[in-house]
């Protein structure tokens, strides 16, 4: 069995991604329709659930939107760093670092030790989280790049140290004295919160950043220099470095904006959703960012739609679970069956299987 | 303080749990560093070691003896394996993306089924599980008295350790193997089918993955818990590193770190503690790191890690 590269007509091309990611999607859908029948619900029942609860109405919508948002930040920070293959797996850590950074501006002091003016003050708090986020992952960039550290396993490892740091920090410095015993953080100032997009609703302007930066993304992989010897370091680091491209500089930059962008998705969290930290503010938004990065084929545009899917599919499977007692763990398998779906899915657009 | 510290050291409970929290380590490693001799990442094993701890767990709950439970985890562990397999040696697509896809399948399959299996439990359902060799049997006989006190899955770990660096540098299967790690075109101008033998070593070694995972439910603790593995796996991967992919340097890895771990346990007790405790828990990851910081400038990957091989390209 072997692979070998498809010619490329462009009018071709188009028709195979379309075919390809319809198969991909019915390939999910008979996968996820096996484990439904197997948890004993109604298939068309539980899948009807699914998209009501993701997508059916307003509410479902502002419930999807509010998942989306730390998710479309974590899966632009995916994206930017796998563009320059710099293999960062610890969003999940840095979103953590960020929103500790940001409760630590804009809500220890609140009041007193950080007398500034709100804006200013809310300009600080962001880029304290992201400064956070990049901290940590320019750590692993450097180790990376001066000590031929795997920074796989480092960023892998930093997201237990981070949770445990903050659960230090909830138990003791940062600790919400009026919380009676719950492991929360003290609250942001008030003045520092997000507005919200439409009332009665959780759904805030943190929206709004999350899809200028895929915007903001966007152009720099278009149009900057950096972005250009950022796509040449990715795809080939002996012909950039052979070209004299910046290689260890590059790779700073992608840390500092990839780790940036988790920790602004923490800082977002924070100000627009909880208020607070807490141990639990993310189910994994800082691993589901990189499924979301390879959904949009490390699109950073593309990072939007497939983010609003996979935040679809958690809401929409919390209310399959009531309404039909399917374990919500069944939205993690549908995103993951079709992330596998969809990798595959791609490839076979580009090369074509010869079993000899 | 000194000789108390000598005293833990010396003592048969600490080592009995040092080969307890290595027991998974030292299998776990041995399979991450068989797929990654064949020349294939597998950062699979987070979720495999989940699978395995919930399938081995799930036959022996349903009736099955232990050492049945032990084979469907590693039947567990070989069937991913063998998807992570096709999806990067045939398909070739990047091996950090198929192994976390795998970690993120296995992890929510296995979860979603237990949830399934046992929608209404608040405590999780328990099993016999297995018992020490012979306890107290050697009482008095250092090494043996500790062996004897383990249960037979870490001596299982021992003998898999001398088994696999069999394997690698005494038979021709290991010597493809490596030969397909380090210089593919080389090995299939020799006539060894790389495809097989990568897809074949990835299957061994992910088996291994499902064991260190069953190890957990089915020795260390009589249940299944979500979040069990706990980055173990993660932690395998950076031992495998710290190990220059050699499996007695794996087995000594693992104990080492076993020790370190055992002792911050230890340590978090001793009265006067001062430090928060989630500081003690943080000393694996931070020492993983620092293990790694140590040993990667030296660090002799093999030649072909991580590039996917293709027939006639070259």
């Amino acid at each position: 069995m072997r692979l070998e590269p498809k010619s490329a007509h462009a009018k071709s091309q188009t028709r195979a991604i379309a075919l390809a990611s319809l198969s991909a999607i019915a390939f999910t859908l008979v996968i996820v329709s096996l484990l439904v029948i197997w948890a004993g619900a109604p298939v068309f029942a539980a899948y009807v659930a699914l998209f009501k609860g993701g997508f059916g109405d307003v509410f479902a919508w502002s419930e999807t939107l509010t998942r989306a948002t730390p998710l479309i930040l974590t899966g632009l920070a995916a994206t930017v760093a796998f563009k320059a293959k710099l293999w960062n797996i610890g969003a999940e850590g840095q979103l953590y670092a960020g929103a500790l950074a940001a409760v630590a501006v804009g809500g220890l002091h609140g009041g007193e030790g950080f007398d500034l003016a709100t804006p200013l003050l809310f300009v600080l708090m962001i880029l304290a989280a992201m400064a956070a986020g990049a901290a940590l992952l320019m750590f692993a960039a450097i180790l990376k790049t001066w000590g031929r550290v795997d920074e796989v396993v480092v960023t892998l490892l930093m997201n237990f140290i981070v949770l445990l740091l903050v659960s230090w920090m909830l138990d003791g410095p940062m600790k919400d004295p009026t919380a009676m015993g719950w492991p929360q953080s003290v609250a942001l100032k008030p003045e520092l919160e997000l507005t919200k997009l439409i009332g009665q609703t959780r759904l805030h302007t943190g929206l709004l950043i999350a899809v200028s930066a895929s915007a903001i993304v966007w152009a720099i992989f278009r149009f900057t220099t950096f972005g250009f010897a950022a796509r040449a370091v990715g795809a080939n680091v002996n012909a950039a470095r052979f070209l004299g491209l910046p290689v260890a500089r590059t790779a700073m930059l992608t840390a500092l904006l990839s780790g940036g962008l988790a920790g602004l998705a923490g800082a977002i969290e924070v100000a627009g959703r909880t208020s607070y930290v807490t141990l639990d503010m993310s189910p994994g938004y800082g691993y589901s960012g990189i499924v979301i990065a390879m959904l949009a084929a490390l699109n950073p545009l593309a990072v939007v739609p497939a983010a609003i899917f996979v935040a679809g599919m958690l809401v929409g499977a919390d209310s399959m679970s009531r309404a039909v007692g399917v374990p919500t763990y069944i939205a993690d398998v549908i995103v993951a069956v079709s992330l596998v779906a969809v990798l595959v899915a791609t490839m076979l657009t580009r090369y074509r299987l010869r079993w000899k | 303080m000194l000789s108390e510290a000598l005293q833990l050291l010396l003592s048969d409970p600490f080592w009995v749990a040092v080969l307890r929290i290595a027991t998974p380590l030292i299998i776990g490693t041995l399979g991450v560093l068989m797929c990654e001799r064949a020349g294939v990442l597998n950062l699979g094993i987070e979720g495999i070691m989940v699978a395995g701890a919930y399938t081995g767990w799930l036959a022996v709950y349903l009736g099955a003896p232990l050492w049945v439970g032990v084979l469907a985890a590693m039947a567990t562990g070989g069937l991913f394996g063998l998807l992570h397999g096709v999806l990067t040696v045939p398909l070739a697509l990047s091996q950090h993306v198929a192994g976390l896809g795998i970690t993120l399948l296995a992890t929510s399959l296995s979860y979603f089924a237990y949830r399934v299996t046992f929608p209404k439990v608040t405590t999780p359902p328990t099993i016999q599980p297995f018992q020490a060799v012979a306890p107290n049997a050697m009482d008095g006989i250092p090494v043996l008295s500790v062996f004897a006190a383990s249960t037979p899955l870490t001596w299982l770990a021992f003998a898999l350790v001398a088994l696999v660096a069999w394997v690698l540098y005494r038979t021709p299967v290991g010597l493809a193997i490596r030969m397909v790690g380090e210089n593919p075109q080389a090995a299939e101008s020799q006539g060894i089918n790389v495809t097989a033998v990568r897809i074949g070593t990835i299957v061994a070694g992910s088996a291994l993955m499902g064991l260190a995972g069953s190890f957990l439910t089915l020795s260390a603790f009589n249940a299944f818990f979500f979040n069990m593995i706990n980055g173990r796996g993660w932690i395998c991967v950076a031992l495998v590193v710290f190990a220059s992919w050699r499996p007695g340097k794996a087995l000594l890895g693992a104990i080492l770190f076993a020790v370190f771990d055992a002792m911050q346990l230890r340590l978090q007790q001793v009265p006067g503690n001062v430090l928060p405790y989630q500081l003690w828990l943080m000393a694996p990851y931070l020492l993983s790191i620092a293990a790694l910081i140590l040993v990667a400038r030296k660090a002799s990957y093999p030649q072909a890690l991580m590039v996917p091989y293709r027939k006639g390209e070259r």
